[in-house]
């Protein structure tokens, strides 16, 4: 968080760089740059190879395999893989995930911050002991939580629905809960107790006072949220079972399926293009998203 | 995570006027308040999450199967079965162990070495994190999981780089380590997390050590490894704990093969869930892998008075 106590040496020290002298001096020869910048090739190096293997013809997929730069530019994978498979296009399979992922984060953040909210602001009995069953949900492997939730859900004829996928969501998410909390707890606290003075209610200060001031960590926790619904792959595969529902992932594994077609280009093709929504919003929030992660370990 | 919480000092209002009654109408009035606004996360919680637990601990004691209604009490037959007559069980968790001790090192001690090479204010660092952090975004998805396939196919992109024809995924000694590659490839969160705390350090602390003939090394070693313990102990907890449920990329890539090599304690227990549609053993097996999380958290956090130094110059 920003809000360093004053109390603590860090104040100081936050915009100065905290290192060795001898290694400061280090980081300024071009050596340092060469080498840093070598091995950030070396770790972008595949994701540049699929773009560009997806960009190559049918034949130079093998024969200039570790090529970046196409010899015959085209985009024919693209034109190929979109087809999809058995009567589907990507077209159906990219609704389903804009769906899921958008509809999935909306639920969670907007629950999240209402929460995080009630166990950050408001002191109600039992809120301690309920606060540390939120954190020890963070370590619970779902394995323990997934099969009796799929059993009710299959019982109740939800499977091939979008049901069990979202409606888990209406409580928000334990680290966006503790994220959104810890941000809210920066926040002083003369603002709201002066609005409860002139007798306004803590929803009004929830809504007119609180979540103005929160809208960064909001958008963290929506990047976050988007990402791993965007990338999840153990709900839909268990949940989705008609191709017609597919999103993405599912899509991308079952037409890359082993043994069935290999059109390589066209794997690679949809492969990249599923990245896409991902790269964007990273180069468009890289900021929220740094921050997120530093604060509060998400993604561990 | 060990940052600061900021320490907002409650201003108590000041209560003038108030009487008795109201105060105690107002805290009847917070808890109603309380309750209604953690509502969602409570019905989520009791209906998600604690009721499942409960059925999943029952079931791990039958025999369910979806498809056979006329199950029943078993007893530790699950238990007992996984230990003693279940082979391919036995070689998952050695499978998830081989990976959990082998990728998180492996991807923690990047993850600190590339921290300490991005410390530094200059304006090109920013391009460099985003490129070393750009794989963890993607990393976890099916995409990344597919292209993995090819690389280390027969033909793909490695055996083309090295001039081999080395069959990567089909060697039991070889196919476990490309997915430890690309769970170490993915060291970008620890990594952001270990430069939040290296910017924690006092400048000081470095100028006392150099005035006092320490060396680079020494630096390292005597300063900033001790005052990032506590966040290495974080990163730790949190990379075992995801670690023991990797799932997606096995299951793309390998899909436990070869012999089971890569048959990680995910993977199996979906097979057993959900294909085989023994849902009682997957219950055991996933009480069996709580337990596991449980026992390696505990662990570490019993490790930690030994090797966690929780600086003592703030008050």
């Amino acid at each position: 968080m920003e809000t360093v106590s004053p109390t603590t040496p860090d104040r100081v020290s936050v915009h100065a760089p905290a290192k060795p002298l001898s290694q400061r001096n280090w980081m300024r020869t071009p050596l340092y740059h060469v080498l840093v910048a070598g091995f950030g090739f070396v770790m972008l190096y595949p994701i540049l190879w699929l773009f560009a293997s997806s960009f190559k013809g049918r034949d130079e997929i093998w024969t200039n395999i570790s090529s970046l730069i196409p010899q015959n530019f085209t985009i024919e994978n693209y034109v190929n893989g979109w087809r999809g498979f058995g009567g589907l296009t990507f077209t159906t399979f990219y609704a389903n995930s804009f769906f899921y992922a958008g509809a999935a984060t909306l639920l969670t953040v907007l629950a999240s911050a209402v929460v995080a909210y009630g166990f950050a602001r408001i002191r109600f009995a039992g809120r301690n002991i309920l606060f540390a069953c939120m954190l020890a949900t963070l370590m619970l492997p779902v394995q323990v939580q997934i099969i009796p939730q799929y059993i009710v859900f299959s019982k109740l004829g939800w499977i091939n629905t979008f049901l069990p996928l979202l409606l888990p969501r209406i409580g928000g998410q334990a680290f966006f809960i503790f994220m959104i909390m810890q941000f809210i707890r920066g926040i002083p606290k003369d603002l709201d107790e002066a609005a409860e003075m002139d007798g306004c209610g803590k929803g009004n200060i929830f809504f007119r006072i609180i979540l103005p001031q929160i809208t960064p960590a909001l958008i963290t926790a929506a990047i976050f949220s988007f990402y791993w619904t965007w990338e999840d792959f153990l709900t839909p595969l268990i949940y989705l079972n008609e191709p017609k529902l597919y999103t993405v992932s599912l899509a991308l594994r079952a037409f890359s399926d082993p043994s069935g077609q290999t059109d390589w280009g066209a794997i690679f093709a949809m492969s990249s293009l599923s990245l896409v929504p991902v790269f964007v919003i990273f180069v468009a929030f890289q900021r929220y998203l740094v921050e997120g992660i530093s604060t509060t370990g998400l993604k561990g | 995570m060990t940052e600061a919480v900021p320490t907002v000092v409650s201003q108590a209002v000041p209560a003038k006027g108030r009487g008795h009654k109201q105060k105690s109408k107002r805290r009847r009035n917070d808890n109603v308040m309380g309750y209604l606004f953690i509502s969602p996360w409570l019905i989520a919680f009791l209906a998600f999450t604690l009721i499942p637990i409960i059925a999943s601990f029952v079931l791990a004691f039958t025999n369910y199967d979806v498809l056979n209604p006329t199950w029943k009490w078993v007893g530790l037959q699950n238990f007992e079965r996984m230990f003693t007559a279940d082979p391919r069980y036995i070689k998952s968790v050695k499978a998830t162990f081989y990976y959990v001790f082998a990728a998180i090192p492996l991807r923690l001690a990047f993850a600190l070495a590339v921290a300490m090479l991005l410390n530094t204010p200059r304006r090109m660092v920013s391009s460099y994190r985003a490129a070393y952090y750009a794989p963890s975004i993607v990393g976890g998805s099916v995409a990344v999981a597919v292209m993995w396939r090819q690389i280390f196919g027969t033909d793909g992109l490695i055996n083309a780089i090295l001039g081999t024809n080395v069959a990567w995924l089909g060697n039991p000694n070889t196919a476990i380590w490309t997915l430890i590659i690309l769970a170490v490839w993915q060291f970008g969160s620890p990594m952001l997390i270990f430069l939040a705390g290296l910017k924690q350090i006092p400048r000081e602390f470095y100028e006392a050590a150099g005035i006092d003939g320490a060396n680079g090394w020494q630096q390292f070693w005597h300063i900033t490894l001790p005052l990032l313990t506590p966040i290495i102990f974080f990163n730790l907890v949190m990379q075992l704990i995801s670690g023991f449920m990797v799932f997606t990329q096995a299951f793309i890539i390998t899909g436990g093969a070869p012999l089971d090599t890569t048959l990680f304690y995910a993977l199996y227990l979906y097979q057993r869930a959900f294909v085989s549609l023994q849902m009682g053993y997957a219950s055991a097996m996933a009480w069996i892998l709580l337990a596991i999380v449980a026992i390696m958290t505990a662990l570490v956090f019993r490790s930690s008075s030994y090797w966690v130094f929780y600086g003592s110059q703030e008050e």
